[in-house]
């Protein structure tokens, strides 16, 4: 069963066969008995003083049970949602946060922000009634804009500058000095577009209290229940621990926006206790364009110091990050340790110094978004790199060879605080090139125009680092939370498996994955092994899915369970072989005294521990069940190379992606399927972000202009090509299973690579994302002058 | 206020009181209780709600319930089930097709009339042109385009 099912194979999914029958069970198909619906009240400007609410008519409005305030939940104990990292400043103070409650209190900050609830027998009646909600507010100025942020008027009174936190990274004088001697030196200004996630499935939450237990029951869109039940339980004071279950069934996507502990879950919990009532909200796809976390938004100068044969000598790097109006659940941690830290790249550069501003603005908070950081960082990085190359007249892909970290420095410690423990980067650029036919691209080019087509090429060698986190690490590093995950394996009496894990499955393939694993370290059929996630009454705690952590933390948990397993399988087929432990192989199943024919299967040690009858009931307990928590001693370190052939029409600007080759290493790969298909959605968010994602709020007025599907260019299915992918194998090192994260690398990796695609294909030095035919065809007018703007 | 609709769903007549401004879509999650349509958006993009009206794929949030009076639906859960799929289910889960699930049966709904409509001569670029009305956050399309690819050899 191993080759055909086990690790390494190429397993169709369990999980599909009810959502491709429409038996899915998401949050918004859950109901509850009696049950009312919120619908909240949001801010019609970018910054606003709520001079009164007048709620009579609402409360008033056929179908209302109660119309909310953010000082009703003050009143009712509920605190603010809290930032779960610290970040200090270089001057050694804490970051400023500012409080963000629920609904808002006094003042609205940006457009959408809730500042109200109204809970009615229909949806359609919380709508009417909160419309007839008629606040007073004096609008104030707002400021949407990044980079200038800091000489804008405080959006919060005692936060000056509207400086959250200023922090660096590096040796400063070291790569000041590395300047010093530079032979040439590159500069550049990026800007990193601010993105919206839209998962297709919008949050959504169901408070369902019950009086007689007085326990709540929140079923809620989460990528991490557990966590979302200890934020709301130890800082927001829902309910405590005990009493409060939060489900996550299936979530329809996130992509980081899942994380993240939202006004809307809050209320809805709060709201049932208070009303003893079911209370659910669903969102409209407007409330997730205005209310979920966005995503990236850095304004950057990055310089770059090489030696006179293209040796990098130094980067240094300033950034101002946007972090939206207030500060999401993990909003500080995402411009500093999960950006600064990837700075080197794949690349030898000795001296980095980064600085991070990161600012308050009146848009929407911004957090993680898939690969949070990472992204930016490798972003940066590939296009000073390709713009060195040109400048200095080299070849993109030997430039990058010849600083490329070697394949036998390993383990290999950057100056930006990480420990790459393996990979090997020339084996992927060789991969890649030899897929893309690097060397044929002169030909085709040609061929291109005289075609009247200008024919580009890009590449993007990427490094992340993924499956977060030491716990002692990020500790220091500012975490409120530790970072290991849990695994619980229950084998049952007939023999067959559930597995319990901390993680949560909202597309990546849990349950067939981490059942692969199972099914092949005990040699049992796949079909008897059945993996549960997202229920706190039934798992133990966990941490959750992001970071691309799953596999390499909570697959590493489960590793250890199963090693416990068999561990005391082991000591129970002694008992019955009449022989030591020691004298015991498993294998295929099948637990053997070595050197006999003297057998018990997988199943029979499972039905004698459940009824030991004949069993050392004096040395063992029965059952057999264990549990694992697993703390990872290092991340993992993804890595690979993107090449993006693109041919852009000089009439119009409009770009078309021809080619995009991806070769990664993820080390081993559990289901080579599934992985292809991560990183098959990973890159199309990637070529999105490049090609197409524009947030844009209007800069006199705040509002958010891409507010809907039809304004914010989501990629479809023509808009992309299929990709050919292939791997190179280096496995992780402090891992029992050898495993990378595999999540985000597409979206990491393919950005600089499309960009640097259509900026080799124009013959300009910057190009803005994402890349719209009217900036290209712009840029293409100015020449070599920068592209800005839309 | 309420009006009552009857319709064909999946092959049985259903009857439902509803308002005269309750969207199809609407009708057949909570009225009916057939939760595998979708809701992705409020504004026509995503597909979400793809089902076959008189066996044509149609966005279920751009009619009212009242206007499937007398008509034929059918939903994700009328194509096929757990050990008897449709083709285009089958060759969704081979190929990999879907993630998350959420757009899953919109993405069959609106494969099914692809394959349809170009019966003999279905191109890679027709699929991915015809699929310009569904929305995918997780695959990239390449599984998807595959898949429907797939179906239509076994439809």
């Amino acid at each position: 069963m191993t080759a055909e099912t086990g690790i390494g194979a190429r397993v169709t999914r369990k999980e599909d066969v009810r959502f491709i029958t429409g038996r899915g069970r998401y949050t918004d198909d859950i109901n509850g008995h009696g049950q009312l619906h919120a619908v909240f009240a949001r801010s019609p400007y970018a910054h606003a003083r709520i001079r009164s609410l007048n709620l009579a008519a609402a409360r008033q409005a056929p179908g209302v049970a109660a119309v909310l305030t953010g000082e009703d939940l003050a009143a009712g104990g509920v605190g603010a949602l809290p930032c779960g990292w610290m970040i200090h400043s270089r001057d050694g103070s804490p970051m400023k946060q500012p409080a963000h409650p629920a609904l808002a209190q006094g003042t609205v900050r940006y457009v959408g922000e809730p500042y109200a609830v109204v809970i009615a027998a229909s949806r359609e009646q919380a709508q009417a009634a909160a419309e007839l909600i008629d606040g007073d507010f004096e609008e104030l100025p707002a400021n949407v804009d990044t980079g200038s942020a800091q000489s804008f008027q405080p959006i919060h009174a005692d936060i000056p500058n509207n400086l959250c936190y200023d922090w660096t990274l590096g040796d400063e004088a070291a790569t000041d000095a590395a300047f010093a001697g530079a032979a040439h030196v590159v500069e550049l200004d990026i800007v990193n577009n601010r993105l919206i996630p839209n998962a297709i499935e919008p949050r959504a939450a169901l408070g369902d209290y019950d009086p007689g237990t007085d326990v709540l029951t929140l079923f809620t869109t989460s990528q991490n229940p557990h966590l979302a039940r200890l934020v709301l339980s130890a800082f927001v004071g829902l309910a405590p621990e005990h009493k409060l279950r939060v489900v996550s069934p299936d979530v329809g996507g996130g992509f980081g926006s899942k994380i993240f502990i939202y006004s809307e879950e809050t209320v809805c919990g709060w709201a049932s206790k208070k009303l003893r009532r079911p209370v659910k909200w669903t969102a409209d796809r407007s409330e997730a364009f205005l209310n979920d976390a966005h995503g990236r938004d850095h304004v950057t100068r990055a310089r770059l110091a090489l030696d006179a044969d293209g040796r990098f000598l130094g980067l240094k790097v300033s950034t101002i990050a946007n972090l939206g109006a207030y500060m999401s659940t993990f909003s500080s941690s995402i411009p500093t340790y999960l950006y600064g830290t990837l700075l080197a790249g794949q690349y030898t550069t000795p001296a980095i110094f980064v600085e991070v501003k990161a600012v308050f603005t009146n848009t929407t908070p911004v957090d993680a978004y898939r690969g949070a950081g990472r992204p930016e960082a490798t972003f940066l990085l590939e296009r000073i790199v390709e713009t060195a190359a040109r400048d200095l007249g080299m070849d993109p892909a030997a430039l990058r060879r010849k600083n490329m970290v070697p394949r036998d420095a390993f383990p290999y410690a950057t100056p930006v605080a990480l420990v790459y423990d393996t990979g090997d980067y020339q084996a992927c650029l060789d991969k890649a090139l030899a897929m893309a036919d690097y060397d044929g691209f002169p030909a085709r080019r040609e061929a291109a125009r005289a075609r009247g087509r200008l024919r580009g090429i890009g590449l993007s060698c990427y490094i992340e680092a993924c499956g977060l986190a030491p716990s002692r690490l990020a500790g220091q590093l500012g975490a409120g939370v530790g970072l290991y995950e849990s695994a619980e394996i229950r084998v049952n009496p007939t023999g067959n498996v559930t597995v319990f894990t901390g993680t949560h499955s909202h597309g990546q393939g849990h349950e067939t994955t981490f059942a692969q694993v199972v099914s092949d370290r005990f040699g049992i059929p796949l079909d008897q092994v059945e993996v549960v996630h997202g229920d706190t009454a039934q798992g133990q705690f966990g941490l959750g899915t992001y970071g691309s952590r799953s596999l390499a933390v909570g697959g590493s948990a489960l590793m250890k369970a199963s090693d416990k397993v068999i561990a005391k399988g082991t000591r129970i087929a002694a008992y019955l072989l009449e022989t030591t432990p020691d004298d015991i192989d498993f294998e295929g199943g099948v637990f053997r005294a070595r050197g006999t024919n003297k057998t018990k299967t997988f199943g029979e040690i499972a039905f004698a521990a459940y009824v030991p009858h004949n069993y050392p009931l004096e040395e063992l307990e029965p059952g057999l069940q264990e549990t694992a928590f697993y703390d990872p001693q290092n991340f993992t370190y993804p890595a690979g190379t993107y090449v993006c052939e693109v041919e852009v029409d000089p009439e119009t600007g409009g770009t078309e992606i021809v080619k995009f080759t991806a070769v990664d290493d993820f080390g081993q790969v559990i289901n080579p399927m599934i992985v292809e298909g991560q990183v098959h959605g990973g890159i199309a968010q990637g070529i999105g972000q490049a090609l197409l994602e524009a947030c844009r709020y209007d800069r006199e007025s705040g509002q958010l202009l891409s507010g809907s599907l039809m304004d914010y260019a989501m990629p479809r299915a023509d808009d992309l090509v299929n990709f050919d992918l292939d791997v190179v194998r280096t496995d992780c090192t402090h891992n029992p299973l050898g495993v990378k994260g595999c999540g985000e690398a597409g979206a990491i990796g393919s950005p600089p690579a499309v960009i640097n695609a259509i900026t080799d294909a124009i013959g300009v030095r910057t190009l803005d994302m994402p890349a719209t035919p009217l900036k290209v065809w712009t840029a293409m007018q100015a020449g070599n002058a920068a592209a800005t703007g839309s | 206020m309420t009006v009552k609709v009857t319709t064909t769903v999946n092959g049985g007549q259903v009857s439902g009181d509803v308002e005269p401004n309750t969207l199809l879509v609407h009708f057949i999650r909570e009225t009916l209780g057939l939760t595998g349509t979708h809701v992705g958006c409020d504004t026509s993009q995503c597909g979400a709600c793809t089902v076959h009206f008189d066996g044509v794929p149609i966005k279920s949030c751009t009619l009212l319930a009242l206007q499937a009076e007398g008509h034929d639906v059918t939903t994700i859960e009328g194509i096929g089930e757990p050990g008897h799929l449709h083709p285009m289910q089958a060759a969704f889960q081979e190929n990999h097709g879907l993630q998350c699930g959420f757009c899953t049966p919109g993405m069959i709904m609106a494969g099914i009339g692809i394959v349809e409509r170009n019966k003999g001569g279905l191109t890679e670029e027709t699929i991915r042109h015809e699929l310009e009305g569904n929305i995918c956050r997780c695959t990239g399309y390449h599984n998807i385009v595959k898949s429907i690819a797939a179906a239509a050899r076994d439809m």
